[in-house]
């Protein structure tokens, strides 16, 4: 009897506001314990909220981005439950009322088909903040830096039926995301992060089986692992007799397994009440308008515009419009360099990642410039400089930096173009390897390859090879 | 013994017929005189007081300063104030020094108020006797045995004792005007939304407003003045423009038509007190006003209504207080739910401890569409008697409490009979109106509280009706025994 | 004794809802109150005769009423996105007996 798997995802993003969505202290990742936790973070007796507007201007775009409702009065509700990195005694989040409901989200696998998923709500809440439980003998360390900092969670409905297309979806969200400028995606960091909410059921059947929610997964890979695991104990559990117990559970990357986290399952009853604190947000047509109008084009409309416009194979286009950064770097070495769209994207695709993925960097600490690389790219278009010369100027600019007419000119690798030098060295070789020709006209036509070898290597790579092969071949026919 | 009012202080001061400082130091002097007995007072900054008082003193030599530079003041010990211990008469925040201060505290003293110290209340302004403080009861100036009300009741007693002539409060469901009827002084509780919330250790946050304890009304216009206004801290801030409220002050009521709900006037209500309230009526009726028998339905529903929302919203208020960042912490726990169980249990009064299960439990799943979805439903009743109410008339009056002053202990152990005392200003909070209670007369020789409650904003109308009144009655100008002085 | 507008036996009449110790339990450890075993019963009565009281708004007609949740009918303001608010931890830590090297501490927690 086979088993299908269900799966419906609750990402957390951070959105990338300069404060926090209640107060007016930094958001910024990394500092010293506890100095980016004003009065309001800390949850000081007599202080109050006040509702950051740049975080609900990212919550409409990001709906709008899904195609879905933005609701004209959304509130804030108190959820409540105590924990020590929740000052507060309660986190702030919308709960009958979300700002954003009912979006939508195609995605394609990597077997090239597609499905669609829709975005049941998107509501804004804020961070809590962070437990340490090592190096203090005996204790747990609290840093309320986090706390406050403003998410968005995106509740997708259990339209996943493998590890494989939810993370396929998690990685869309997360590319949305970052094009919408609304989340830096940063997942080591915790601003992208993830949970699962996992089931089985007999292939066929219609009813939902018991879920487990995985919390807290901060890659894809952990992500894709914590569902197969999921999926393999609550097969097992049921297909021995067992039930699946509906429960909170983590995954443990280094042991490769998820277990129930019992500690947080105890007291669930959180008492959601509308906050007294905070009134009603109230969205009109006019600030919808306005966010609208500064959408920046989405992945799937760039990666079709890159088809359509600049004649790219529909994979360069994908690859090229997976990231915001990399589809920007793209276009801006086609504005230095007009016409040079394929030839781009193949060098960015290929040596530009090579070289990337060989140096641990991504797009944006590239060594190499847009500008600089449109530099080459123009030399190899007008033929001052052959594709594989290219290839060691490339190296050079990776490594020494400078742009490309210098390196040609200081290496001496400008192409050969002048047709009696080249018809020189296309003699010389000739005349140095009689039994070539010999054969050539008997009928073995193959050995022009080894002949044109001959000529680049004694030209050392510069002469014209489309030169080369007219003129090799106009002297050995006549 | 006189028990001069801030209006008539302002004058001596700006005539130089006295200084801030010697003002301070009678204020002082009569502290430590009194307050042994009173206990209106949880702390007393002399030192702050008596600098801050130098320097008002300097601003009034430069003829700088407005009508507050100067005059002494107590602010309820439920605003936060910096540097100076903050408790809420909890034994949770015996300790807390608050590192800001609140809105009303920063603005009164920009305004050049001195503030002398931080009065006693109940705990988190839960009660309305004084005798969940866990500094210990105030005692009524009027009867030594009973009680001043509350939460309010410090600033109410101090008040009414001549310690200072004004002092903050904060009113959730009567805090305000329940005491000051029950010491014979004037208290205002402003629309929800026209004072700022910042810094006001919150108790129920859709219910609680600060406002003031004064001697009279022109007084209360005065600081109302100073206090009110937007906010940006506070998102539950009204943005609107302050008016001169002293201006309206003296503005004719021939016309007005003043409400009486005939629930305010039924079987409830000590006779003694509702005869002085008919006759404080009759005062506006001679001004021209006239009077209109209304009804507010459901004002039955008022009282269990606040005693869902406002415990419901307490009991996520006070989550905050785990004994982990500020407050009261139980040391030596060995587990994370022993330190907050204990933190929590030993930090919090009885009454508190049962407003928050009471809270929880109306909350909790199963519960809450039964208790507190139905409160809020009931909530918008009453403020829709109100709203219909508000069509017809210009002003609702009625008794502030049902009884005068009632005996130290008499109700304490008994939560619904507390409660029971709020009915009558409980309905106001709900719909978030403003209300004032000003002294009308006694009932077995205790003060009687005339309440008058606006419409939304109608702060100046309130405390026009108030003055008016005042002026033609002495009411509150009578001191209480323990002012006048044995013999007296 | 007084009624103060209320049906007759709401006041001091049967206890209409009644918490069982279990149910004080309950909700105080939602509440993460400490009550000590000797006081449950007391507790329990006392909030039974609250609850009681309270429960009486169950005959209210409320069928199609709005919820009110606050008494403003405004529309939540909205901030900047700045930065306003500086370091002030040792100044906030102050009030903390539980602060060492910046952090807060609380007894270990076992995830």
């Amino acid at each position: 009897m086979s088993w299908e798997t269900v799966i419906g995802l609750e990402i957390h993003a951070q959105l990338a506001t300069r404060s926090k969505i209640f107060s007016g202290a930094a958001t910024a990742y990394g500092a010293e314990p506890n100095t980016q936790a004003c009065l309001v973070d800390l949850g000081y007796p007599g202080v109050l909220p006040v509702l950051n507007a740049e975080a609900v201007r990212m919550a409409v775009k990001f709906g709008l981005a899904i195609g879905a409702s933005i609701a004209p009065r959304s509130v804030f509700a108190r959820k409540n439950y105590f924990y020590p990195d929740l000052p507060k005694g309660y986190q702030i989040s919308q709960y009958e009322l979300p700002i954003v409901h009912d979006g939508r989200l195609d995605i394609e696998l990597e077997d090239g088909s597609t499905s669609s998923v829709h975005i049941i709500r998107a509501h804004l809440e804020e961070d809590a903040g962070k437990s340490l439980h090592e190096n203090f003998t005996g204790l747990t360390a609290i840093d309320l830096n986090r706390a406050g900092t403003p998410l968005i969670e995106i509740v997708s409905a259990p339209d996943m039926r493998s590890a494989k297309e939810a993370v396929a979806y998690m990685k869309k969200i997360h590319q949305l995301v970052r094009y919408l400028g609304i989340c830096d995606g940063n997942m080591q960091e915790g601003s992208f992060r993830c949970d699962a909410n996992v089931s089985v059921r007999r292939a066929g059947s219609d009813q939902l089986g018991t879920r487990t929610e995985t919390k807290n997964l901060n890659s894809f890979r952990f992500l894709e692992r914590a569902i197969l695991h999921e999926v393999e104990r609550q097969i097992e559990v049921l297909e021995s007799g067992g039930k699946v117990v509906q429960e909170t559970r983590l995954y443990d990357p280094d042991r490769d397994e998820t277990r129930s986290m019992r500690s947080k399952e105890e007291a669930n009853d959180y008492r959601y009440f509308p906050d007294p604190d905070l009134l009603p947000v109230v969205i009109d047509a006019g600030f919808i308008d306005a966010v609208r109008a500064g959408m920046p084009e989405l992945p799937d409309a760039r990666r079709e515009r890159f088809v359509a416009a600049y004649g790219l194979p529909a994979a360069d286009a994908a690859l090229l419009a997976a990231s915001i950064e990399l589809a920007d770097w793209f276009e801006a070495v086609l504005a230095a360099a007009p016409g040079s769209a394929r030839l781009a994207a193949n060098w960015i695709n290929g040596e530009l990642m090579a070289a990337l993925n060989r140096d641990g960097l991504g797009i944006e600490a590239s060594r190499v410039s847009p500008e600089q690389l449109a530099g080459l790219l123009r030399r190899v278009m007008d033929d001052t400089i052959s594709g594989k010369l290219a290839k060691q100027v490339f190296e050079l600019l990776w490594s020494e930096g400078g742009d490309a007419d210098t390196i040609i000119d200081r290496q001496g690798l400008r192409q050969i173009t002048d047709s009696s030098a080249i018809e020189a060295v296309v003699d010389q070789v000739l005349a140095a390897n009689p039994g070539q020709v010999a054969e050539f006209r008997a009928g073995k036509t193959k050995v022009m390859g080894f002949l044109v070898g001959q000529i680049m290597k004694a030209s050392a790579g510069k002469a014209n090879p489309a030169q080369v092969n007219e003129l090799l071949k106009r002297k050995l026919q006549g | 013994m006189s028990r001069p009012g801030i209006t008539q202080l302002a004058r001596a001061l700006r005539a130089r017929e006295t200084s801030s400082r010697e003002l301070v130091a009678g204020a002082l002097a009569r502290i430590e005189a009194q307050d042994r007995v009173l206990n209106s007072f949880i702390s007393v900054a002399a030192g702050q007081a008596l600098a801050a008082a130098d320097r008002a003193d300097q601003q009034l030599a430069r003829g700088e300063g407005g009508p507050l530079t100067g005059i002494p003041f107590a602010h309820k010990d439920i605003f936060c104030t910096a540097g100076l211990r903050t408790t809420c008469a909890s034994k949770m925040l015996a300790d807390f020094i608050p590192p800001y201060d609140a809105t009303v505290v920063s603005r009164l003293a920009a305004a050049g108020i001195v503030v002398l110290g931080k009065t006693n209340m109940d705990e988190f302004a839960m009660g309305s006797s004084n005798e969940t403080s866990f500094f210990g009861p105030v005692r009524n100036p009027w009867d030594l045995q009973r009680s001043p009300g509350g939460s309010s009741g410090g600033s109410a007693a101090a008040v009414a004792a001549g310690l200072v002539p004004a002092a903050t409060g904060t009113d959730t469901g009567g805090s305000i005007r329940q005491p000051a009827a029950l010491t014979g002084i004037t208290g205002l509780k402003p629309t929800y939304g026209r004072v700022s919330r910042y810094g006001m250790v919150a108790f129920a946050s859709s219910l609680d407003q600060a406002g003031i304890l004064t001697l009279s009304a022109e007084d209360a216009a005065l600081l109302l003045s100073a206090m009110a206004g937007f906010d940006p801290r506070d998102s539950t801030s009204a943005d609107l423009p302050v008016p001169d409220y002293m201006a309206q002050l003296g503005e004719a009521v021939a016309g007005r038509r003043i409400g009486l709900p005939k629930e305010f006037f039924d079987a409830g209500l000590d006779p003694a007190s509702a005869s002085a309230v008919r006759e404080a009526l009759r005062v506006y009726e001679q001004l021209g006003a006239k009077l209109v028998e209304i009804s507010l339905p459901s004002l039955a529903l008022s009282v269990p209504t606040y005693y869902i929302v406002a415990p419901a919203e307490c009991s996520s208020n006070l989550s905050r207080f785990d004994g982990v960042r500020f407050g009261y912490r139980h040391e030596g726990a060995q587990t994370l739910e022993e330190l907050y169980k204990k933190s929590r249990g030993e930090g919090f009064g009885a009454e508190v401890k049962r407003r928050i299960l009471t809270g929880t439990y109306v909350l909790s799943a199963g519960y809450y569409d039964a208790y507190y979805l139905k409160a809020q439903k009931a909530r918008q009743l009453i403020a829709r008697d109100f709203r219909r109410c508000f069509a017809e008339v210009d002003i609702i009056a009625g008794p502030t409490a049902p009884t005068p002053a009632f005996r130290l202990g008499e109700k304490v152990d008994d939560p619904v009979q507390m409660y029971l005392n709020d009915i009558y200003t409980i309905a106001v909070n709900l719909a978030g109106l403003p209300g004032i209670s000003i002294p009308c007369g006694y009932s077995t020789g205790l003060p009687v509280g005339l309440q008058l409650v606006g419409p939304h904003f109608g702060e100046g109308r309130l405390l026009n009706f108030a003055h008016l009144y005042q002026r033609e009655t002495d009411w509150h100008t009578q001191l209480p025994p323990a002012v006048a002085g044995p013999g007296a | 004794m007084r009624a103060h507008g209320f049906p007759p036996g709401v006041i001091n009449g049967p206890v209409a809802v009644k918490l069982t110790p279990q149910d004080v339990e309950h909700i105080a450890h939602l509440a993460r109150l400490e009550i000590g075993a000797g006081e449950i019963d007391s507790v329990a009565a006392k909030l039974s005769s609250i609850m009681s009281f309270v429960d009486q708004l169950q005959a209210a007609d409320t069928g199609s009423v709005e919820p009110m949740a606050h008494p403003l009918d405004m529309a939540q303001r909205l901030r900047a996105d700045e930065v306003t608010e500086h370091d002030q931890r040792d100044l906030f830590q102050r009030n903390s007996s539980a602060a060492a090297d910046g952090f807060y501490t609380v007894p270990r927690v076992i995830e």
